[in-house]
């Protein structure tokens, strides 16, 4: 009967370490794109995320030795001292401690936590305190329900949800700083593969950097919880070498095109009260309260990630943002089919 | 210790009309009775914080789900964390205190009966102030919906203009008024230890577990007391303009989370200390040992209660402070490793060299050690502020303190029910539906949390409704959902036990476990009075001393 018992319990180890194990396999066997990167914390592309997955290691090295020995020690006594039948009715030796014992297990954990908080503690200072170059690109990012506005103070640029960073070689470092705001709740930005997240929290600035090493797109999300629709502030940062960087700071800097076959359209975007929260650089419509629709074109998507940005999307969107985000801040606008169309029209000019 | 109860021959007690029963249990000051009430209140809430539990989960078996709107998904992740903290864990906690800590030192009742009675009322009410919130949320003119700030409500989320209507209102009022309960109990505790002791039971000489209750208690004055604090200013921003966590007002948000975290984090082990109370209980007496370093123990739980003081914005260390604070509480995280490590090792000492019996307790308890384990080793890993800033907020942490509160309290409090439940009812659990319980249980946990590390990992935040498809999430998410039906189950083999026992379990007997606290020297459930006559201790096992006249504990201490 006891043995059973404890049989069992040796079968609870096994299949624990077995689902552990085909966990790490689905989780390394995730399928990575070329272009596209995922959300991993442990495949970093720039410098603080890099410390931080290095200290990571280190940090799941040493708690794995920790476990691997309690668990150990716990598990042999489980089988060792396990009650047997021939004992029944008969006690074993009452003992109350050891000084010594005690002492060794006092003094091993207290040497272990000193050299992890060192380990910590340089890291910590390293992404912290660094000094910021001359030459980095600044962008302030203001966290908004349920989407990012980001703004390039120098460079004079206003984009919304889709951040674009210069690589940053390592001959040649162009790290960005992110001046880190929010017009009403918290929010966090969190890029995992770029760095760890840093809670955007009104009246209170924050700031961060990353430097990646690598082009393409990196995603993440706010990981603050900021209200109805925090699933869907999604956030994608395209890092681009240095001549698309250029290329795109030189499109983002023009004022809105003027596309003579879209007149009806702006015309209708500022009659109505679209133009009451959204920019289009050029013109009259210079509301602060949604995205800066100016290049809006140059945006892969709508809805701050949500949606594709393609005709049918935009219409569906404008119709009825509930629709794709329910609980978003924009109000359906109950624009008849003309109407709508001839403002998606005029959507489409802004490139 | 055979007749340790008055009888009264040829009295026959007439069965009692149902209301004259139901009427009794209203107006108890009775500790065993209103313990009792505890927790009975925490299980039906358990069941209902599981349900809301499961419904997050069906919303996030794959990616893109609809079976619920956000709107709903965010209420039901608020509704669950507050519900399953202050209207399960803490009533059943206090209920577990108030039944066992007189019949521990030998006291026919409480310090404070009639407090006791108060306090237990004020915090079930708040529980139902809670969830009256579904009917009278938006106020007289919307059909009512449940507070969706989530369990901390962070500023500025709380404020009128991010929640409109009263659903704040109600979370904000059910824990001011849970909260004036929970300092009842715990002045009622602390004046009963202090005052109540039988003859001969030193401070030196208390059980282990009054020695923890006794610690729990004096955190909760302690924590509890900002939370209170905190409710009453956002009542006062809300309702008589004033500006303290309005940020658009100068207010400050972060002013909150501090206010928030140092009653958060001290709540933690305020629900885990009188879990490790359990633990110093069953794992001696089905080691058939004493505890192992019963003094070290003492001073080990002291010590988690003052560190545990200086480390709540390890819970904020995303929100940019300076890195000499997030130094500063990294440390002090780290270092409460070191006490908590102490007592695993103790207990495994106290296992080591026993005859250990694998009754449901036991198994109970050998699985808390298990996991509690992991999940220390996981906070060590979050008390690594840059690994935090990649962990916190995302699912990692969310599986990390369900360890805690699952893996390690829940288990613990599994252990307590298989364990105390005869003394409770006079009735034995069944052991077969225990192992089925304990079997179910294990493997629908570990199915679900130790899977929720890695969508963390992969980047998943928590409290978010839906995820896009792509990110390697949805079959992690699926494997959770499935693991947290099968607990689902379990508890549902849980409930059947509590209720078939109660009717057709073995009789217990005074001492069914060949225990050594006091408890098991009188009747089974024990009578209104406690102890016919006050007992006298000589050690810290009084039974293993009446048991053991040859070799008595009084001899060594």
């Amino acid at each position: 009967m006891v043995q059973m018992k404890s049989s069992s319990l040796g079968f609870l180890a096994q299949t624990i370490l077995l689902l552990f194990w085909s966990a790490m396999a689905l989780w390394a066997s995730e399928p990575k794109g070329s272009s596209s990167h995922g959300t991993n914390i442990f495949a970093p592309a720039s410098t603080p995320a890099r410390s931080i997955a290095d200290l990571s290691v280190f940090v799941l090295v040493i708690t794995g030795i920790i476990f691997v020995v309690v668990f150990t020690l716990l598990g042999y006594s489980v089988v060792k001292f396990r009650g047997r039948e021939v004992d029944a009715g008969r006690e074993p030796a009452q003992v109350y401690g050891s000084t010594q014992i005690e002492l060794a297990w006092t003094i091993i954990p207290t040497l272990i936590v000193v050299v992890l908080f060192l380990a910590t503690a340089r890291v910590i200072h390293a992404i912290q305190d660094a000094p910021e170059p001359a030459g980095a690109v600044e962008v302030t990012v203001i966290g908004h329900q349920y989407w990012w506005e980001f703004r390039y103070p120098k460079l004079g640029i206003v984009t919304a949800n889709e951040l674009h960073i210069p690589v940053s070689d390592p001959d040649h470092p162009a790290p960005t700083f992110l001046q880190l705001l929010s017009a009403d709740t918290d929010h966090s930005f969190w890029v995992p593969e770029l760095a760890g997240k840093t809670d955007l929290i009104p009246n209170h600035p924050n700031r961060m950097w990353v430097d990646p090493q690598r082009t393409g797109v990196f995603l993440g999300q706010c990981a603050q919880y900021c209200g109805t629709q925090h699933a869907k502030m999604l956030l994608r940062v395209s890092v681009d070498g240095p001549e698309d960087f250029g290329a795109w700071v030189r499109s983002q800097q023009k004022p809105a095109l003027e596309d003579a076959s879209a007149v009806e359209g702006r015309r209708l975007f500022e009659r109505n009260a679209c133009m009451n929260c959204h920019t289009v650089g050029g013109t009259q419509a210079n509301g602060r309260f949604g995205p800066d629709l100016t290049h809006l074109m140059s945006r892969s998507t709508i809805a701050a990630g949500a949606a594709e940005n393609n005709p049918n999307n935009l219409r569906l969107w404008i119709q009825d943002p509930s629709a794709i985000k329910p609980g978003s801040l924009m109000p359906a606008m109950k624009l008849s089919d003309a109407d709508l169309s001839a403002i998606v029209s005029y959507m489409e000019t802004l490139r | 210790m055979s007749s340790n109860a008055i009888t009264i021959p040829g009295a026959q007690i007439p069965a009692r009309p149902w209301v004259d029963e139901l009427h009794q249990w209203l107006t108890t000051v009775d500790h065993k009775r209103l313990g009792i009430l505890y927790i009975a209140s925490a299980l039906l809430f358990l069941v209902i914080g599981g349900v809301e539990a499961l419904i997050i989960r069906i919303q996030l078996m794959h990616s893109h789900n609809n079976f619920i709107s956000p709107e709903v998904f965010n209420r039901m992740f608020t509704m669950h964390g507050t519900t399953m903290i202050f209207f399960v864990a803490m009533p059943i906690l206090f209920g577990f205190a108030n039944y066992l800590v007189p019949l521990m030192i030998g006291a026919r009742d409480m310090a404070f009966p009639r407090l006791n009675a108060f306090s237990f009322w004020l915090s079930f009410l708040g529980g139902l102030l809670l969830y009256f919130s579904f009917l009278g949320g938006s106020g007289l003119y919307g059909a009512g919906s449940a507070p969706d700030v989530g369990w901390w409500s962070y500023a500025p989320l709380g404020a009128r203009a991010f929640s409109p209507g009263h659903s704040s209102d109600y979370w904000t009022l059910a824990l001011l008024v849970s909260g004036f309960g929970s300092i009842g109990t715990a002045i009622n505790i602390i004046a009963t230890i202090l005052c109540l002791r039988c003859p001969g039971m030193k401070i030196n000489r208390m059980p282990l577990l009054v020695w923890m209750n006794l610690v729990m208690a004096g955190m909760v004055l302690i924590a509890i007391t900002p939370l209170s604090a905190a409710q009453i200013m956002l009542l006062i921003d809300r309702y008589l303009g004033g500006h303290f966590f309005d940020t658009q007002a100068g207010g400050s948000a972060v002013l909150w989370m501090h206010f928030f975290w140092i009653f958060g984090h001290p709540e933690v082990y305020v629900l885990i200390i009188p879990c490790f109370a359990f633990m110093s209980e069953i794992i001696p007496v089905f080691s058939r040992k004493p505890i192992f370093g019963y003094p070290v123990m003492v001073a080990a739980t002291v010590c988690i209660a003052f560190v545990s003081m200086s480390v709540w914005a390890h819970h904020m260390f995303t929100i940019g402070m300076s890195s000499y604070a997030n130094s500063f509480f990294t440390l002090t995280t780290m270092a409460v490793g070191i006490p908590t490590g102490i007592k695993i090792f103790n207990w495994i000492g106290t296992m080591w060299g026993g005859r250990i019996q694998f009754k449901t307790p036991m198994l109970f308890s050998i699985a808390f050690l298990f996991q509690f384990l992991i999940a220390g080793l996981t906070g060590i890993m979050m008390a690594a502020s840059p690994f935090d800033w990649q962990l916190s907020l995302s699912y990692f942490v969310v599986a990390h303190f369900h360890y805690v509160i699952v893996g390690g309290i829940l288990f613990a409090v599994f252990a307590a029910f298989y364990y105390w439940y005869p003394k409770i009812t006079g009735r034995m659990l069944s052991e077969r539906l225990g192992k089925w319980h304990f079997w179910l249980f294990l493997i629908g946990f570990h199915l679900t949390f130790d899977v929720m590390h890695i969508p963390g990992i992969l980047g998943m935040p928590r409290r978010i409704y839906t995820y896009e498809p792509g990110r390697g999430w949805d079959t992690l998410n699926l494997i959770i959902s499935i693991g947290a039906f099968i607990q689902a189950i379990a508890i549902l083999v849980f409930v059947a036990n509590l209720i078939i026992s109660y009717f057709k379990g073995a009789r217990a007997g005074n001492d069914p476990w060949d225990a050594w606290t006091l408890e098991w020297s009188i009747s089974s459930p024990p009578p209104a009075y406690n102890f016919a006559t006050v007992p006298t201790v000589a050690s810290r096992r009084p039974l293993w001393d009446l048991k053991h006249p040859e070799d008595p504990d009084s001899r060594y201490e």
